[in-house]
């Protein structure tokens, strides 16, 4: 199984400039995905999760073209090959 | 795209300018005479900069910058060689323990230690929280006599958030420190952290029913002058003060100022009577009075205040000077600066007689802090 997590442009740096994060293995999940890419590059993780192990509230996760929070939150069954995107919420000035 | 930033190349006796913004920190340095001043930034564009420092104790100087987003979360930065590079950036040295149920929004404010303790940097974050580190910022760790303090259930938010903004540590005993958070009020601590005593005594909190809670207050800012420590001066949400017994008790001191309202203060480096502060019209309008950008200044520790105008806007000028956002440098004749809401930098070298526009174009200025180069 082969999981792809994509970055937006501003959590790039942290993963040496590149824009996505292949995780391989079972992930199952969204949260499970989460967890192997804790392990893998934590100051993503560290950046879109708050040190309780909650999403950030500006921040926005998609399966496919799908938004989590509408599909299960980070219960969300992740398939052999999606994309898991990330983007930070249209907020702000 | 933003310049590329090169840092300040700055020797003994310069002076360097912290200007912390909603949209990145920004540089500024010149020679001991602040007649001219080089810009570089902005540091971590598109990032919030609510509080920086110079480590001015160690063998080399230590530039802090605290930068975040509401998106990404906030962490800390440093720099050896005054912003040239930058490390922090993979790290989150700044987590509240998971079983606090408390997560990091934002540093507000970073302070060195006493000198007698060079490793020691302690940190006010919100929700309200001192941090400290003992080893010269590779690790921090909550106070856990302020994380578990009875009071935190009973302290609520101000409209820039549970912020802890200032800690004030007694340069001659390691055992006491005073912090002030917003809204909360002042506390002070006699045992080295262990336990924290409201010291509200006198001032006011004019949105509670209750005028004289404990605690509760809406404290905006509180300095004091390390050859007087126990003196403190305190700009309320309504409200200036002093107390002269480290917090036990507060004296109103708004003696001819145009509006008690206010944000920031800052101590005069040389002179223990001497304080600044930028008053705003109201909490409804948080705008300089009169649409004029005044300073005022006490000279006699709050018996009088007087304007200082000169080389300020006197016209059209609805400004807003936050609580970090006044400073001085140690330098001779006391530099002092200020930045606004609307993204102009003044400055003065004269203890506040004569002000010039550093720069004008800023993004939203929110932290302004001042250093003379060991």
């Amino acid at each position: 199984m082969s999981v792809r997590v994509v970055l937006p442009s501003q959590l790039r740096e942290l993963n040496d400039g590149r824009r996505v994060i292949d995780l391989a293995g079972a992930v199952g999940t969204v949260a499970g995905a989460f967890e192997a890419l804790r392990v893998r590059v934590p100051a993503v993780y560290d950046r879109v999760f708050t040190e309780r192990s909650e999403l950030r509230p500006h921040v926005n996760v998609f399966v496919g073209r799908e938004d989590i929070r509408w599909s299960g939150g980070l219960d969300t069954p992740v398939r052999d090959g999606v994309d898991i995107v990330i983007l930070p919420s249209v907020s702000g000035g | 795209m933003p310049q590329t930033t090169t840092g300040v190349p700055a020797d003994s006796g310069d002076v360097v300018l912290m200007v912390g913004t909603t949209k990145g920190a920004f540089l500024f340095h010149s020679g001991s005479d602040r007649a001219s001043w080089k810009t570089d930034g902005p540091h971590f564009p598109g990032e919030e900069v609510y509080a920086m420092a110079l480590d001015r104790r160690g063998a080399g100087p230590v530039l802090w910058a605290a930068a975040g987003n509401p998106f990404w979360g906030c962490t800390l930065r440093r720099s050896d060689d005054f912003g040239a590079t930058w490390s922090g950036k993979d790290e989150r040295p700044v987590k509240f323990p998971e079983e606090s149920g408390l997560s990091l929004s934002r540093i507000w404010q970073i302070r060195p230690g006493r000198d007698s303790e060079p490793d020691h940097i302690l940190l006010g974050v919100e929700p309200a929280c001192l941090f400290e580190s003992r080893d010269g910022g590779d690790s921090f760790e909550a106070v856990p006599g302020f994380l578990g303090h009875e009071h935190r259930e009973r302290w609520t938010p101000g409209a820039g958030g549970l912020c802890l903004h200032t800690i004030l540590p007694d340069p001659g005993d390691p055992a006491r420190t005073v912090v002030a958070l917003s809204t909360g009020g002042v506390y002070r601590s006699d045992d080295g952290g262990e336990t924290w005593r409201p010291r509200n005594q006198g001032v006011r909190a004019e949105f509670l029913p209750d005028k004289h809670p404990e605690f509760g207050q809406c404290v905006h800012k509180v300095v004091h002058h390390p050859s007087r420590p126990g003196r403190l001066f305190l700009q309320n949400h309504w409200g200036l003060y002093r107390s002269d017994d480290w917090g036990d008790s507060w004296q109103d001191i708004a003696n001819g100022v145009p509006s008690d309202f206010g944000f920031a203060m800052a101590m005069h480096a040389h002179d223990p009577d001497t304080v600044f502060i930028v008053p705003l019209e109201a909490d409804t309008f948080r705008c300089t009075p009169e649409a004029k950008l005044r300073v005022y200044r006490t000279r006699d520790a709050g018996d009088s205040w007087e304007p200082l105008t000169e080389g300020l806007p006197q016209e059209d000028a609805y400004e807003t000077v936050l609580r970090d956002a006044l400073d001085t440098d140690q330098a001779t004749g006391c530099g002092v600066y200020f930045g606004t809401r609307s993204g102009r930098l003044y400055g003065s070298r004269d203890g506040g007689d004569h002000w010039t526009a550093i720069h004008e174009g800023l993004p939203p200025v929110v932290c302004v802090k001042a250093a003379l180069v060991p």
